[in-house]
């Protein structure tokens, strides 16, 4: 990926059929930048972040990310996209362990690196006990802190993330923190959509306010999110 | 990139096969059925020593087509339930690989299947499947409709209902494999001049060529938006 | 589709010309084939009357296959441009295709009865066609159960240059096949062919009009008033949702 560095998103729409979910966003990210996506449920956050990762393909607008434009150049930028979806996107049929040695293989992370980074992300979701447990016997927090672990294998450039505190305890909001702090301050960028309004994470500067499908606010992330969210809903 | 195109391939097959060694839930259910169906048919065809010549090829291919279904569908369902479809399409491999990748296991379990219905078929009724021809023919057929087997598998695990639609989308498709892997079983099994069957088993290795070309070009169109 | 009809869906613009004069040719035409099959043809000397039924039976065959192809077509170029209005073709195609495909099988049928004493037989040949229709009909079943529909047409799109393979392979192999009864009028009839008739220069006559109006006119005026009413369906869709509130 080119080293310009950001996210760009021009009058991106979304229709599924007649239905539109997504109505002319028109946003930037900077490269380290943290931003939250907020909305209510159902009003396209999810769908937005599929979109910046190449799953779903706009009905109209632009998406560049690192001036590649996406769909059509998303091979480009796969190896540099890690996503924590809503689903776990992980084998339940398989350990922890052999789940990121799967993964690791398809990022092609060169083999002598693999069982290194595997076992320190797995030290630091939290997981080293349960390696070799099958991902089928995983509670929901577990299931989330293995995906976690498998956006971060590749290390990528930017990470996208669709509620990622949901189905953890505190100990694993706190261990999630961590792992974003660290993450953002090595560069990486983050877009990340959540409902939890009464704490601003450190890490963020930047927040999207999505109300029905489209952008009511774009901009720097007050302290204050609750309120933030209340005017530009009220305003919408 | 084309070793890394291998080296995605091999992930997914050895994660099949992992899998499916825990859980034995594909090739169990796959193996049972065709059995099962092996004998409905000699019930219902009521097969005698002249009957069981013509019709236990046709029997072998149904019973192994149908197996098939069952087991392309959960292979398929399987990546599409826990989301990891998405994730194999995130990761940065080309979608052919992909589709090898699943091909490779889907061909490999329903052949562990039809490796073991050839004996059973031949202690059962008699005839001579054991043969190097027929196994030849075997092997290129199933390798035939796991190809688009596991295209339209891909296609079906997409729609609201697809254990239902999976047999109707599948079915007419792979006519032209069973058409002609019956044929030429058929006539190896009844002992006929190779001049004779050969040319079935030419045809059945076209059509499984031109089939892997047009999956291979149209995959990408079937997994992406 | 427009913006100004994305404002204001149901109004579907009015018939171009060239359609309704397409229409009108193709009813004229439909008409002279018939009379000229009719009447003009002579009658033939063993099948009597019922032979007469074969000027509709093999074109609406080969029409059958201008509208499968139209679907392929529509499929390739919906893959390729990604736009909507190739994949409204391929739909019309594989709908007048089938139209065409089951007129095929039911005037085959009424012919059959009297010459081969039967509505149906397993014939290698019959059963390729009756696979022809089911195919298609697994493409609209399919194509119903898709509900997101960016996926719905590229899905459909691999479905229906799928279908088209199969069935020409099917076709292919069937004619290797020698131990059909199914009389062939162009070339040489297999051996125990039963219920064949001479091409004289009368069938010609009455024959090739009849074909090239059903691989021609016929599926494109169709198709075309098909293409027409899934617009028209759309917008339908569109308001439906607009008057929910959606």
């Amino acid at each position: 990926m080119s080293r310009r560095g950001l996210i760009e998103v021009q009058r991106l729409s979304k229709h599924f059929g007649w239905r539109s979910v997504l109505r002319e966003l028109d946003f930037f990210v900077h490269r380290g930048e943290c931003a939250l996506l907020l909305g209510a449920n159902g009003s396209g956050k999810s769908t937005l972040l599929r979109l910046l990762c190449g799953l779903s393909r706009a009905t109209s607008g632009v998406i560049r990310i690192g001036g590649w434009s996406l769909p059509a150049e998303a091979s480009a930028v796969r190896a540099q996209i890690g996503l924590l979806a809503h689903r776990p996107l992980l084998y339940e049929n398989l350990t922890a362990r052999e789940n990121l040695d799967f993964f690791a293989a398809l990022y092609a992370i060169p083999p002598a690196e693999r069982a290194r980074r595997r076992d320190d992300l797995l030290a630091q979701v939290g997981l080293a006990a349960r390696a070799n447990s099958l991902v089928r016997g995983f509670s929901r927090g577990m299931q989330q802190r293995l995906s976690l672990a498998r956006a971060l294998l590749h290390q990528p450039d930017l990470l996208l993330l669709d509620e990622p505190y949901t189905g953890l305890d505190s100990a694993g909001c706190a261990m999630l923190d961590g792992l974003l702090t660290a993450a953002s301050r090595s560069g990486c960028t983050i877009i990340m959509s959540t409902h939890q309004l009464e704490r601003k994470p450190a890490y963020a500067d930047r927040a999207l306010i999505l109300a029905g499908g489209s952008l009511v606010y774009a901009g720097p992330a007050a302290n204050d999110l609750a309120a933030l969210y209340r005017q530009a809903s009220a305003s919408a | 990139m084309n070793r890394h195109f291998l080296t995605a391939v091999r992930a997914i097959v050895s994660k099949d096969l992992r899998a499916e060694w825990r859980s034995r839930e594909l090739v169990g259910a796959m193996a049972l059925f065709s059995l099962l169906s092996v004998l409905v048919f000699s019930f219902a065809l009521e097969l005698d020593k002249n009957a069981r010549e013509e019709a236990i090829s046709g029997v072998l291919w149904v019973s192994l087509i149908f197996a098939s279904l069952l087991g392309f569908n959960r292979s398929l369902a399987l990546e599409q339930d826990q989301g990891s479809l998405d994730a194999l399409l995130l990761a940065p491999v080309s979608r052919s690989a992909i589709f090898v990748g699943k091909l490779l296991g889907n061909c490999l379990f329903t052949l562990l299947v039809a490796l073991a219905l050839l004996p059973l078929m031949t202690a059962l009724y008699g005839v001579q499947l054991l043969d190097g021809w027929a196994l030849l023919t075997t092997i290129v057929g199933v390798f035939g409709f796991s190809v688009i087997g596991t295209l339209l598998a891909t296609l079906a695990v997409q729609t609201r209902s697809r254990e239902a639609l999976l047999p109707i989308a599948l079915l007419p498709i792979c006519l032209p494999f069973l058409l002609t892997a019956v044929r030429a079983t058929k006539g190896i099994v009844s002992g006929a001049p190779p001049s004779e069957w050969r040319v079935w088993l030419q045809l059945l290795a076209a059509i499984t060529i031109i089939y892997l070309v047009f999956c291979l070009l149209l995959y990408r169109f079937v997994l992406e938006e | 589709m427009t913006q100004h009809e994305a404002e204001n869906p149901l109004a579907v613009r009015p018939q171009p010309r060239l359609l309704r004069a397409l229409t009108i040719v193709s009813a004229l035409g439909f008409a002279g084939t018939l009379v000229l099959g009719l009447f003009v043809a002579g009658t033939d000397i063993q099948q009597g009357q019922v032979q007469r039924i074969f000027y509709i039976h093999m074109p609406s065959f080969f029409g059958a296959f201008t509208a499968f192809g139209a679907t392929v077509l529509g499929g390739i170029i919906y893959l390729w441009r990604g736009s909507e209005a190739w994949d409204r073709i391929a739909l019309a195609g594989v709908e007048v295709g089938l139209a065409f495909a089951l007129i095929n099988l039911l005037t085959g049928s009424i012919w059959a009865r009297p010459i081969w004493n039967t509505w149906w037989t397993w014939d290698p040949r019959l059963t390729s066609a009756a696979v022809m229709c089911l195919t298609y009909a697994a493409y609209l079943m399919l194509r119903a159960g898709i509900e997101n529909p960016q996926r719905r047409r590229s899905l459909m799109s691999v479905y229906g240059i799928f279908a088209f393979i199969s069935v020409l392979l099917t076709l292919f192999i069937i004619r290797i096949v020698p131990d059909t009864i199914h009389p062939v009028i162009v070339g040489a009839s297999p051996q125990n062919a039963q219920g064949a008739f001479e091409a004289t220069s009368g069938v010609v006559v009455a024959l090739l009009p009849s074909l090239l109006l059903w691989l021609t006119l016929m599926p494109i005026t169709l198709m075309w008033h098909r293409y027409r009413l899934a617009l028209r369906q759309e917008a339908v869709d569109a308001l439906k949702l607009k008057l929910l509130g959606a």
